[in-house]
């Protein structure tokens, strides 16, 4: 079972990967967006830390909907509704639970993944996070040792999105241009199931 | 609740602090004399960057709120997704917010010359999507 001090690992090893990807985030953003990914999320994840810190919330549900809101207070660009979607909707349907059991997150987290998609108009194959979310919900059972393979999904996702042409975003204005380059969200989305994947190793 | 009179309020949200504000004084200025429905620009992020802040949004929006309504109009990307959100959590609006699909300085000023009028949201609302129909060639 999944504690609240585990979906607190899961934000904290997230908050830290962010931070040392930022500059690679930024770098994939600046050839298809407007560089702003990497300092963007990283200033949201600081926010959850800080956030999580200050008023540690009871419930696994409870941490992921506290991180969310900050996410959309904090981010700035679309990345921040978007994360913060994801985690909010996931959160709420984990409901009151002190514990969670793997499967239950992976319910929870195709809800959240499946809230993204509609908030943002988008499928898979656009060149979006969703390239990495989508895979990785699909790969999640319902164990923790599941949870490597939908870091493994992500990470093959967010790599096939670079022939992909953006259909969303910043990045499709620029059309067959976006070809060729990796998508940063769908890259920032294999970090956060990166985290996931390795809150889970710590925990076994 | 500082807003007034019993009309709509209308928020106007930019990746740029300048466009939301510009476009809140050419929308003032076009509706003309008389009564003015309370118009907030909420652009750009809080150190003065491009990009759509929550908490200016939300600033904004209890700004203009008099009970009536508020209609936000939003530019492009991350303006839409976070007022979409926003709508979403429940409480980090006024009750009665809305996301007009519209273009934004067309839009902007039919909404404020409709609010300022009397208009009730949803005539706010109709007349600001209906500038998209109008063609400029």
């Amino acid at each position: 079972m999944l504690d609240t001090a585990f979906f607190r690992r899961w934000l904290a090893l997230a908050a830290a990967a962010v931070d040392r990807e930022a500059d690679r985030l930024t770098e994939l953003d600046s050839a298809i967006g407007d560089a702003d990914h990497g300092s963007n999320l990283r200033r949201g994840f600081a926010s959850v830390s800080a956030a999580l810190d200050a008023e540690p919330p009871a419930t696994p549900g409870a941490v992921l909907v506290l991180a969310g809101r900050q996410l959309i207070s904090s981010v700035g660009g679309a990345s921040g509704p978007l994360y913060g979607t994801l985690l909010r909707r996931t959160g709420k349907e984990l409901g009151d639970a002190t514990e969670v059991a793997p499967g239950r997150l992976a319910e929870a987290l195709r809800a959240g993944v499946a809230a993204v998609a509609q908030l943002g108009g988008a499928a898979a194959g656009d060149k979006t996070m969703l390239d990495a979310l989508e895979p990785a919900v699909a790969a999640l059972g319902d164990t923790t040792e599941s949870f490597a393979a939908a870091r493994d999904a992500a990470e093959a996702g967010a790599q096939a999105t670079v022939p992909l042409q953006a259909r969303k975003g910043r990045a499709s204005y620029l059309g067959e241009r976006s070809i060729g380059h990796r998508d940063p969200g769908a890259t920032s989305s294999a970090l956060l199931i990166a985290a996931l994947a390795q809150a889970a190793e710590e925990e076994a | 609740m500082s807003g007034g009179d019993g009309l709509v309020g209308i928020v106007l949200v930019s990746h740029s602090a300048r466009v939301a504000e510009s476009v809140a004084e050419l929308a003032r200025g076009l509706a003309g004399g008389g009564a003015l429905a309370p118009v907030a620009p909420a652009g750009g992020t809080p150190d003065g960057g491009l990009g759509t802040s929550a908490e200016l949004i939300t600033a904004a929006a209890s700004e203009v709120d008099g009970g009536a309504g508020v209609a936000v109009l939003v530019d492009l990307g991350s303006a839409v997704l976070t007022v979409k959100a926003l709508i979403a959590e429940g409480d980090e609006l006024p009750a009665g917010a809305r996301l007009v699909d519209a273009p934004f300085v067309e839009g902007a000023v039919a909404a404020v010359v409709t609010a300022s009028a009397g208009g009730d949201l949803d005539a706010v609302a109709t007349a600001a999507a209906e500038a998209y129909g109008y063609r400029k060639e």
